[in-house]
């Protein structure tokens, strides 16, 4: 079965302003968000406490609110699949913190020998005023000291991920195209996190273990294009970079769509079947590989384009390159 | 003739196919909830009687289990049970009927026939997050540390300028790297810095006068700083890890994280407040003598403790006779006789020996038991919380209770029982931390997460569906598509799947919830190699190639394309998992695994599978 024509010939680069426009502008507002409107961090990256509390009776989220806003708690409490569960989350802004420690604090002095956590105040607090039977499933409570640094090392991973894919591309290719996946991995890193952002969703780990994914799968996107531009300029006497980067794009269409289709099906799968834990992480991906599937054919070709890559800088040093058309084998780096 | 392997690429890729599905195998055998029992000490035994009683406990009270089995050469005791609620009331009614002196583990294990067993086949470990547990991530107090240091490092120049005997005035810490040393004149600190100077290694020596008084001060540099804190680090690690296997928790992980972190890892602990308690909890014991005001020990030097029970004042001897560093060996019993809870404790022979003798001499008088534990609270002025910066401030107290006073009848050897505790419940925690012996720094917990167990096999399984459907889906739409060469790789997909699982096991490596999301990953990305293949060769085709060059050509040319493409995504996961902590690991294990053997499978195992399809034979068109 074939879904595209087998000549197709869409003129991509021809549209190279619309496109740049329109990632200009979604880059702008992602930026903007993050001034404005900042990121819904998760306890990950922020430090706090997540409870997920199973109650033996029906409750409403307001009497758990104000028990915990009576201990001075800055709580947010939502209810799960039933009345019996609920999440609760209270994250340490300033004040809030402040109390935080008081509460903390002072379940020390009480408590005499034992060294209390706020998560445990707060379940001894449900247990008190509440429902004696409540239990945990869950139980996270991170220091804001653990939130920056993890902050800071998902920041770190990330720069060290680009500037180890930029020095490989950059060997294996040539400068232009190293410096037009980078900006196009950016472009992507940039606008899953713009979604985040806008849409306040939760901010935490796994969204970046995805991030990092979708900077690994965005790039074998591109690597898959680029090689073939580089093989078409080899291969194709005549032509303008733009003619031959259009019949580059073209080629590999349908294989780009393909596998971003296969790697969405399984994200389908696992954001509608897998447990809610994993689906700020299954989201990223899927933003992430629809813009990353956006982006190879359109940022990365069009900044190597504006770079002005050409034909001279692609020969192969060595003769064989001709024969083995599918792109330089090791010892013909252009 | 093209499109043939020779026959030893044949026989590789279908030996690491049988051995990918002998090494897959274990792990459709379920998991069994398990308890053990093995003696503490060489005092008790696991055996037949053992076993007859605890079979015979259990059938008393309708705890069916599935299996018993008695390992005497390894000491241990197995039942295995259906679920984890009839484990957990068999625990209970084992913990009842047989005495303290016994270790009550759960566990899961594994139901691996024995052959798979023998030929090293284990299932893949689950994380904390599919299988429930407690995870901390603890902060050792580095300043504390290097001061708990300079405390033994005072008392150390102590003993060697009196063994010299030197007299001195004064040996004290100061500040956060000195001892100070006071001696009468100059002539003898000089004689002591010699000394000092042989017996130190990381100081330096700085000589002045105070008054005609000499002074010595000797300060930490780097290094020395640099070595006790990485040794606090580690001696935390392993008085930990002590503690932990006092706990009776299977496969705990203990792990040094960086310069001063620690994480830990319980499986299977649901209740975090005990294990938070024990872990961190800084308790030791000293042994003195209450000061006699009369008769020949009479002596002036001595300090005011309170009594735990009575909130009294006792006043003991500055002199100490023993600390907890010289016990060997402290299991929480019941002393018949005061009908109390009670802890034994064997000294180790130095303090032994040292106790044995003073104990002799003072025969009659009364010896206290001090109980000691350093603990962070919040500080108070005027009884209310000092703010600093917009922070309680936390300051450190040592509290010492009195727990027992008690006359020495006759000379104590070098085991002998506490009594004096709460409950049972505190003996028990005091016994694990004498035997574990003290940390040698005070830790803070600042993450802790905990998973029930309900959650983590929900997680399980939803993890498991959502792998299969996703799966199916690409199976499906690959068959369509790519028609006999879809089916091929879908071959492809599914040996991938069983050799990423067969992998995972052999390196014993923890499967998480973002290592299940990293293999769903893998398996929408797997199929791209296989993608490029086959439209390049369809490529081929349309240029008016015959089938057989065309899948040469597809494969080759396809080659350096994958290669790249999967180079840089295998820099991402290395990246990850070489930066990353907690989940992202997870994530970046299976996502590197699964490219590597992707690779394998979708390049070498279909080219075999359609070398041997359409190889040899007059191809006229291919079904692609």
């Amino acid at each position: 079965m074939e879904i595209l024509r087998n000549n197709l010939n869409i003129d991509f680069m021809g549209k190279r302003r619309t496109a740049m426009i329109f990632s200009g502008s979604l880059i702008l507002i992602a930026i903007l968000s993050f001034i404005f409107m900042g990121f819904n961090k998760g306890i990950d990256f922020e430090g706090g406490v997540i409870l997920v509390v199973k109650f033996s009776k029906s409750v409403k989220v307001q009497a758990v609110r104000d028990v915990l806003e009576d201990a001075d708690y800055k709580p947010r409490v939502q209810q799960l699949d039933s009345p019996f569960d609920m999440l609760i989350r209270i994250s340490p802004d300033k004040k809030a913190k402040l109390e935080l420690d008081k509460n903390a604090a002072t379940q020390v002095d009480a408590g005499g020998v034992k060294t209390k956590s706020h998560a445990l105040a707060v379940m001894e607090l449900l247990r008190n005023k509440i429902d004696q039977e409540v239990k945990s499933t869950r139980q996270e409570e991170v220091g804001p000291q653990i939130g920056e640094e993890l902050r800071d090392q998902g920041g770190i991973a990330i720069l060290i991920a680009l500037g180890a894919i930029l020095v490989y591309i950059w060997l294996r290719f040539e400068k232009r195209f190293a410096l037009g996946s980078i900006f196009a991995l950016m472009h992507d890193v940039i606008i899953v996190t713009g979604v985040f952002s806008v849409f306040s969703i939760e901010f935490d780990l796994t969204v970046l273990a995805a991030i990092l994914a979708v900077i690994g799968y965005s790039l074998n996107d591109t690597i898959v294009v680029f090689d073939r531009i580089r093989e078409n300029f080899r291969k194709m006497r005549k032509g303008t970079p733009v003619e031959i980067i259009n019949r580059s794009l073209n080629q590999t269409l349908s294989r780009t769509l393909m596998t971003s289709a296969t790697t969405l099906l399984v994200l389908i799968a696992l954001i509608s079947f897998g447990p809610s834990v994993i689906f700020g992480f299954s989201f990223a991906l899927i933003i992430g590989i629809v813009v990353g599937t956006y982006s190879s054919i359109y940022v990365a070709s069009i900044t190597a384009l504006l770079m002005g890559v050409n034909k001279e800088d692609l020969m192969p040093v060595a003769k064989e390159g001709e024969e083995f058309a599918g792109g330089g084998g090791p010892g013909t780096y252009p | 003739m093209i499109n043939q392997y020779p026959l030893w690429k044949y026989i590789l890729i279908a030996a690491i196919l049988v051995l990918a599905t002998v090494y897959g195998l274990p792990n459709l055998y379920p998991m069994q909830a398990a308890v053990q029992i093995s003696p503490i000490s060489d005092e008790f035994t696991v055996n037949s009687n053992l076993k007859k009683q605890l079979d015979f406990v259990l059938q008393e009270k309708k705890l069916v289990f599935i299996s018993s089995k008695l390992d005497s050469e390894a000491k241990i005791l197995t039942y295995r049970f259906e679920d984890e609620e009839i484990q957990n009331k068999a625990r209970d009614a084992i913990f009842n009927s047989i005495p303290r002196g016994y270790l009550i583990t759960f566990t899961r294990l594994p139901t691996t026939p024995g052959w798979l067993a023998a030929l090293g086949g284990t299932p893949m470990n689950l994380g904390l997050d599919l299988r429930g547990g407690v995870y901390f991530l603890m902060d050792v107090d580095m300043d504390a540390a290097v001061l708990q240091a300079l405390d033994r490092m005072a008392d150390n120049v102590r003993s060697e300028l009196r063994e010299a005997y030197i007299h001195y005035l004064a040996v004290t810490p100061q500040g956060r790297d000195s001892i100070y040393i006071k001696l009468d004149s100059l002539s003898l600190r000089d004689k002591a810095s010699t000394i000092l100077r042989k017996e130190l290694s990381n100081v330096l020596f700085s000589e002045s006068e105070d008054d005609g008084k000499g002074v010595l001060k000797v300060t930490l540099n780097e290094n020395g700083i640099k070595e006790i804190r990485d040794f606090a680090v580690k001696q935390n690690v392993t008085t930990i890890r002590k503690r932990i296997d006092a706990l009776g928790v299977s496969e705990p992980v203990v792990q040094r994280q960086g310069v001063r972190r620690i994480v830990v890892e319980l499986p299977g602990v649901s209740d975090p407040a005990q294990a938070r308690d024990i872990l961190s909890a800084t308790a030791t014991l000293e042994f003195r003598m209450v000061a006699k005001t009369t008769g020949p020990h009479a002596t002036t030097r001595s300090t005011g403790f309170k009594r735990r029970d009575s909130k009294a004042t006792v006043r003991l001897e500055n002199w100490v006779l023993a600390t907890g560093d010289s016990i060997t060996r402290a299991n929480a019993g019941f002393d018949s006789r005061s009908n109390s809870p009670a802890v034994f404790i064997t000294l180790d022979d130095v303090g032994g020996s040292r106790f044995t003798k003073y104990t002799k001499e003072r025969v009659g008088d009364d010896m206290a038991i001090v109980f000691i534990e350093i603990k962070k609270v919040t500080k108070l002025k005027d009884g209310k919380p000092v703010i600093e910066e917009g922070k309680y401030v936390k300051e450190k107290v040592t509290i010492k209770d009195v727990i027992s006073v008690a006359q020495i009848r006759d000379r104590l050897g070098r085991s002998f029982m506490i009594t004096g505790l709460d409950d049972q419940r505190e003996a028990a925690r005091l016994a694990i931390l004498l035997q574990a012996g003290a940390l040698a720094a005070p830790i803070e917990i600042v993450e802790e997460r905990t998973i029930g167990p309900s959650l983590g096999k929900a997680n399980i399984h939803m993890g498991f569906v959502s792998v299969m459907v996703g799966f199916v889906l690409v199976l499906a739409f690959m068959a369509v598509y790519y028609r006999v060469f879809g089916l091929v790789a879908n071959l492809a997909l599914l040996f991938n799947l069983v050799l990423i699982v067969a992998i995972m096991s052999m390196l014993h490596a923890a499967l998480t919830l973002p290592g299940i999301a990293g293999i769903v990953l893998t398996v929408g990305m797997a199929v791209d190699a296989n993608v490029l293949i086959f439209e390049r060769i369809r490529e081929e085709i349309r240029n008016g190639n015959t089938p057989q060059s065309s899948i040469q050509a597809g494969y080759e040319k396809a080659l350096s394309t994958i290669a790249d493409a999967n180079i840089t995504t295998f820099i991402a996961a290395l990246v990850l998992w070489l930066f990353g902590t907690g989940p992202i690991r997870g994530f970046a294990v299976t996502l590197g695994i699964g490219i590597a053997t992707s690779m394998f499978t979708a390049i070498m195992g279909t080219r075999a599978v359609v070398n041997i399809w359409y190889g040899r034979k007059r191809v006229s068109k291919l079904s692609i």
